[in-house]
Formats: C-alpha cells, structure tokens, sequence
C-alpha cells in the first residue's frame, strides 16, 4: 500500500459523490416516481433520525449489537487465534482438522439460526453464539496461513539468539503473524457486524438488526432507512479503527513492500 | 583442542535419494577465516546448517565449540524490531543493563549507523541492513560467525566496500569465520584459507592457504594470485601456470 500525498481536491471528491446521491434522492422523492410508502423521502427520514434519537432507541439499539459483535468476536479471537497457532505447528493435527474447518467455513453461519433459537433462546446468547460461528473459523484459517507462512530464517535466528518456549513464541511467532492476522481480523469483524443484523432479525428483541425487522413490520420505512444509514455507518467506523492498528510502527513492515 | 573450534569429521549427509556431504571432513582453527566457494547447489549452506547445529549429520561427527551465530542475506533481521532492538538481540546474555548500552553504542558506531537507531530493516538500504545483520552477529562475545553468501544481493561497489568494513570489524573483533560465497575475489580478499568444492557429493577440490595480512585490497597480489588459480581450477581460465596448480 503506497501512501499517496493527497491534494484538496482528491480529498473532497467522497464529500461530492455523497452529496450527489443525496440529491439524487431528494430529485426522486420531490419528483414523485415512487410513492411515499416505498420510497420514503430525505426529510421523513431526518425527522425518523430526531425520533429514534429523542426516544433513545437508536442509541440503545447499536450498543446492544455492538456488545454482541464485540463480545462473539473477542471469543472467536480468544479462541481461534491459540487454536489457528497449535494447527499451524503441528502438521498431524492440522491434517486431521483442516478439512472440518474449511468445511464450517465454507458453512453459511445463517444456516446456524434454527439451533441458535433453539439452543439459546432469544436475545444476547444467540447472537453471539452466530457471530462466534462467523468468525471463529476465518480466524482458525488466516492464523494457520500466517504460521506456515513464516520464514524458516527467522527460527534459525530465534535459534542462534536463544529464543525458546514462551519467549519464540511472544517475540518471534506472534509478532511474524501479526500482520496477516490484523488483516484477516478487518475482514472478519466486517462479516461479523454483518451477520449480527441478520442474527437480530429473526432472534432478538432490540439491536439494529431487530430494528429493521420492526420498522419493516410497522411499515415506518423512514425508521428502516434510520437504521440502514446506521448500520453502514458503524460498520464503516468499525473497520476504520481496525485499521488504526495497521498504522503501529512494529507492525508497517507486513503492509509495506 | 581448543584452537579446533569446529570440526566435521567423515560427516554425510543426505536429503531422501540425494547425497550432498559423503564422508566430508574440515577443521577450523581459532581465529581463521575460511572461506567456500563451489557450484550452486553443491551443499554449501548444509555444511554452515551442520556447523551451526541446525542440522545433524547422517553419519560422521560434527564438533562445535562456542556460540555460533549465523548471518544471512539481509533477510535475517526481525522487520518489527527496530535496528537497536535487532542488535541487542545479540546482546541477550550481557547482564548489566549500562554494559549493554555501552556496547549497542559501540556497536553502531562500528557499523556507522548512528542516528538510524530507530529505523526499521524496510527502511534500510540493502548495504545498511546488511551491516545490522553483522553488527547483530558480532554483539556481545561471539566465537564464531557462519556467513551465507551475505553480500551477494548487494550491488558490486556496495560489496567492496561491506568487505571492506567487515575486514576492518574483524581486525577489531576478532572471530573465527566461515564464509560461502559465490564471489571468488571475495574469498581471495577475505580469507586465510578458501576451499573450493566440487558438485555434489561435494568433496573439496582445492584448498588453498593466503599469508598476507588482513585487511587486504582486492588487487593485492596474492589476492589476485588466488584468483588466478581458482579460475584455473574451475576450468575457467587456460594458460602455462595450471601445471602448478594444487589440486586434490
Ligand atoms: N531440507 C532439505 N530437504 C531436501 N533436500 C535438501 C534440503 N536442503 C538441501 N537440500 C538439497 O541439498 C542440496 C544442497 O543444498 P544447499 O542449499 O546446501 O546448496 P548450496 O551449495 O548452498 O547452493 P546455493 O549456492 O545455490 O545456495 C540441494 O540439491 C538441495 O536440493
Ligand atoms: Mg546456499
């Protein structure tokens, strides 16, 4: 990733396309080409924003997806990182595995919804239970490739320097991996913040996900979209802070080449 | 026995059907600098496996004394750590905190690097983390430095000068050193003794010994005498001398 000194003008051409859009959307909405209840209009939408702020819903909805998100994933780090490092190093053990985690994978964690419901009940427990199904594997799968994909120069070094046990695996291991991980961390917690709406939809009783499922059932399109621009926005959020990471100075050298 | 810091005595080693080492044997005396040249797969980084302990013999025995560090091509550098983070890696075992600093200094200075303390290998120059690499390798009390082909990503006038100042670090620090190289005046120049080996199974098929003393310039006459009969014993070069060549 090569930085690009950006001039002002470069800077401010996201700004124009958004406001483009808006725009667009206001021309629609004023043109009429759909009517109201499909198509909800820039105004109703601002004044959906006002009522879901005042009545302090929006703001209890998004920590209650995020506290799922944030808690099923740190599980799946917690786990899949330690378990991607023994599969990475043991070839034996990672032969016999890798095929059953490849195929959870591959498994759509939408497909986990029914057992959810009912081994947990509706709520917190499932959701993080689906979002631990999303991201667990990814995890298990990126740590392993990172492993492998370590120099063997740098265990000859750990070697000559009396690196061992605990001390290869702080200062070597983890931070040889570092890199790879963080980027398979960004792409997970995507799917992860993704597959929460969907999870809330159908198992929960709050979180932005069940708030596009009632919007849609109270037919407040305004609320819909409310909560739509919300979910886009912390998701976006979301992986801006992740990104932060990247920019640590011990960890540049796996993003720059 | 102990100016023999490393030894291998009739070692073999194979890899599955392919024989590299059979019944190989080399001594190394305390303080020498040897250096390998033979043809690209041949074995030379396997037998600086073996010297290193990396690598165990198939048969035969292999006798190392002291602490051995190896230096790469560049490529040996931890890219998260710093370059002082990297040179105090040697400096692991110096227990009093002030001795290490003192040393890093000193180091730095040895290598000329000050003021890069904290950069990061991605931000070095190819010539630069190569001198980090060895400043690494000669931190702290070291006895013997293995070098694998370390200046060959080097461009030509880089490599002169990085012999350069490894023959200046040496005179400062001595060690004894094993050095493989594709590059034959590098070995001339370098070397008390350079041992050229033959295709796999590698034997050694000329040894030969320079008196003149290190640092030397790579047009020293002895160096370019060396020169001479190593090209003449790799069939690259053809005239009345090759008579007198020593070749076992
Ligand atoms: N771990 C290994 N497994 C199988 N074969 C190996 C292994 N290591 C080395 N070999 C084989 O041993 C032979 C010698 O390899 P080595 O790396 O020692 O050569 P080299 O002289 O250092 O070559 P170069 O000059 O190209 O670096 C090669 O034919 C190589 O294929
Ligand atoms: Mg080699």
């Amino acid at each position: 990733m090569k930085e690009e000194k950006l001039s002002g003008k470069t800077r401010v051409l996201p700004v124009i396309v958004l406001i483009i859009i808006v725009a667009l959307w206001v021309l629609i909405s004023w043109l009429q080409l759909f009517p109201e209840s499909e198509f909800p209009s820039p105004q109703s939408v601002v004044q959906g924003f006002g009522e879901e702020i005042r009545a302090g819903r929006l703001f209890d909805d998004l920590v209650a997806s995020l506290f799922r998100v944030t808690l099923g994933f740190a599980l799946a780090v917690v786990l899949g990182i330690p378990v991607g490092l023994i599969l990475g190093d043991r070839a034996r053990a990672r032969r016999a595995l890798l095929p059953t985690v490849n195929f959870f994978r591959n498994l759509s964690p939408l497909a986990w919804i029914p057992f959810a419901i009912l081994w947990f009940g509706i709520g917190d427990r499932p959701a993080i239970f689906l979002i631990f199904m999303t991201s667990f594997f990814p995890i298990v799968l990126a740590t392993i490739a990172a492993v492998a994909s370590i120099p063997a120069v740098f265990f000859r070094v750990a070697e000559n320097y009396g690196y061992r046990g605990a001390e290869l695996l702080t200062q070597v291991t983890l931070p040889a991996i570092a890199p790879q991980v963080i980027t398979a961390l960004r792409i997970t917690a995507g799917l992860a913040w993704v597959v929460v709406v969907a999870a809330e939809m159908i198992a929960g009783r709050d979180g932005l996900g069940f708030a596009i499922w009632d919007s849609r059932n109270g037919l407040r399109l305004d609320l819909l979209v409310v909560n739509m621009i919300a979910i886009g926005f912390i998701g976006v959020v979301i992986d801006r802070l992740l990104l932060q990471l990247t920019k640590l100075p011990n960890l540049r050298w796996g993003y720059e080449r | 026995m102990k100016d023999k810091p490393l030894s291998l005595e009739s070692v073999s080693r194979t890899f599955g059907a392919t024989e590299v080492l059979r019944d190989f044997s080399l001594n190394i005396v305390l303080g020498e600098f040897v250096a390998i040249v033979g043809p690209s797969g041949c074995g030379k980084t396997t037998l600086l496996h073996l010297l290193a302990g990396f690598d165990k013999p198939s048969s035969g025995r292999v006798i190392i004394k002291g602490r051995v560090r190896m230096v790469y091509q560049q490529d040996g550098l931890f890219p998260w750590r710093t370059v002082a983070e990297n040179i105090q890696m040697g400096l692991r075992h110096v227990r009093d905190k002030t001795e290490r600093e003192r040393e890093l200094k000193e180091l730095l200075a040895l290598i000329r690097l000050e003021g890069f303390e904290d950069n990061y290998p991605h931000q070095l120059s190819g010539g630069m983390k190569q001198r980090v690499e060895l400043a690494r390798a000669l931190a702290g009390d070291t006895d013997t430095l293995l070098l694998d082909e370390p200046f060959s990503a080097l461009d030509y006038l880089t490599r002169l000068r990085l012999r350069r100042e490894l023959a200046r670090m040496l005179k400062e620090r001595p060690r004894t050193v094993v050095l493989v190289t594709h590059d034959i005046e590098e070995a001339a120049q370098l070397a008390d003794r350079v041992i050229v080996l033959s295709d796999r199974p590698a034997r050694i098929r000329c040894e030969l010994q320079l008196a003149a003393e290190r640092p030397r310039d790579p047009t020293h006459p002895e160096v370019i005498d060396a020169m001479h009969q190593i090209l003449t014993v790799l069939g690259l070069e053809h005239d009345a001398r090759e008579s007198e060549v020593f070749s076992l």
